[in-house]
């Protein structure tokens, strides 16, 4: 990536001569050095989970927030800038609030990433704006049951089983694929995306982070909440139990 | 609130009904319209298609309800094209009732949204001249629905099978059309299933007597 200097890199409506937009991919770089985030599409609900780093301990624990909610059957996780995730994220809401006065039933969740989808990418399209440093994991449970979806700064969005954005994402991906997710129920699905988060933190690069997890469970009406404190606790304890175990595996191979 | 007709404006004092079965619904309608005391059109549809599976069964000025069932039609257009699949009759009624709460008073339109989605099966939904929405198992509706709001209470049962349900409309909205002066002329009917549309006529010769 050598745009510096060429000039090609100062706005996003500006094509390089070999049709890449730069101000695009540095918002890229902006999510790939963010705390890892990832996504479950488990048979029976959704669950998100977000490594948020601390930068100070004087934060108050639950400052910050990076997974929000969006209606009553759905929510997102950004990964990126918080600030520029936020301010999608009130866009989502006034989407879902608006399809609601229309049609009187929820968004369904294709409609409210394709809104998004939409949004994000006119910010790549005018000099006067800059593209967003976030990406974003959308949760929703509709009429078509679970669905995950994530929208890159570029405002191009896929449906997923399963997905990890941010530092972490190798490490996480690989966890993820060894996962049969149509099988898994959110119970399990909170337990694992907890594992995941824990196995994808890099102690060397950053000492502290929160665990931020929140599901959508179909059987409670597919409504989108935090998990209840007792079930984040216990997952904790299942990622950490994890996590030594792994360590004492390793310690057994240098043997 | 100016529910009441223009000088000369078309109305469709009628009788119109839809009544839920397990598999979708029935939606009935006499044929006539009337300017005053002429009758403008004794053959006369009342039972728009607003999608594949959703139809309005039309009461009020003419000219207000067509409006109406074209703006609906263009917005279930819109959303089977979007959402990529169909619209359920839930949100077809609620854009319904959207356009006549919102406008309320300029225009007298009376209702009733029935169709069947693969969400729901078989719904109904009357709307009547307020804009309100109630969700029902049957509903009636019209000028000549008041003269057999007690035979459709006595008679109705639920879990009527589709060929009871076609005899209980044929036979309530005959009731009225044989009261009522503004309903007259034939009976037409849909039934909306899984399979389609199936349209029924009752010519005014043939019409039920009990």
């Amino acid at each position: 990536m050598s745009a510096i200097g060429t000039g090609y890199d100062l706005s996003a409506s500006t094509y390089s001569p070999d049709g890449r937009i730069f101000q695009v991919e540095y918002a890229t770089k902006a999510v790939e050095n963010s705390g890892t985030a990832i996504g479950l599409r488990c048979k029976d609900g959704v669950v998100l989970a977000v490594e948020k780093l601390v930068q100070s301990k004087l934060m108050v624990p639950g400052s910050n927030r990076r997974i929000l909610a969006v209606d009553r059957h759905s929510g997102m996780a950004i990964a990126g800038l918080l600030a520029d995730g936020r301010h999608v994220i009130k866009r989502a809401r006034d989407e879902a609030e608006n399809y609601r006065d229309i049609y009187r039933v929820p968004i369904p969740g294709k409609m409210l990433t394709d809104r998004i989808g939409q949004y994000v990418s006119m910010h790549t399209l005018y000099s006067s704006v800059r593209p967003f440093g976030s990406a974003l994991l959308i949760g929703a449970v509709d009429t078509h049951g679970p669905q995950l979806f994530l929208v890159e700064p570029s405002g191009v969005y896929w449906g997923y089983a399963g997905c990890a954005i941010g530092k972490g994402k190798q490490v996480a991906k690989a966890e993820i694929e060894k996962l049969k997710l149509d099988e898994l129920t959110v119970a399990e699905g909170v337990k694992e995306a907890a594992r995941i988060i824990y196995a994808a933190h890099d102690e060397n690069k950053d000492r502290e982070f929160q665990l931020e997890m929140s599901w959508i469970p179909v059987a409670n009406g597919g409504r989108h909440q935090p998990v209840p404190p007792e079930i984040q606790a216990e997952a904790e304890q299942y990622a950490k139990d994890a996590l030594l175990g792994d360590e004492m595996e390793d310690d057994d191979d240098d043997m | 609130m100016t529910t009441v007709l223009k000088a000369g404006e078309v109305d469709l004092g009628t009788t119109i009904m839809a009544v839920e079965f397990a598999g979708g619904v029935v939606v009935a309608a006499d044929s006539r319209t009337t300017t005053g005391a002429y009758i403008a059109n004794r053959v006369t549809d009342k039972l728009t298609k607003v999608h594949d599976r959703i139809y309005c069964c039309r009461s009020g000025s003419a000219a207000d309800t067509q409006a109406v069932a074209d703006i609906v039609h263009y917005y279930l257009q819109l959303y089977s094209v979007q959402h990529d699949e169909a619209p359920t009759t839930r949100v077809a009624a609620s854009l319904f009732q959207e356009l006549c709460y919102k406008n309320k008073d300029n225009l007298s339109a009376g209702i009733i949204v029935a169709g069947w989605d693969a969400q729901h099966g078989g719904q109904v939904y009357g709307i009547p001249l307020g804009g309100s929405l109630h969700r029902q198992p049957f509903a009636i509706g019209g000028s000549g629905s008041t003269y057999i709001y007690g035979y459709c209470d006595s008679a109705y049962r639920e879990n009527m099978s589709r060929d009871e349900c076609v005899e209980f409309a044929k036979n309530a909205v005959a009731l009225a059309m044989a009261r009522d002066g503004s309903s007259g002329g034939v009976i037409r009917l849909a039934v909306i299933t899984e399979g389609g549309v199936e349209r029924l006529f009752v010519a005014g010769s043939d019409l039920p007597r009990k």
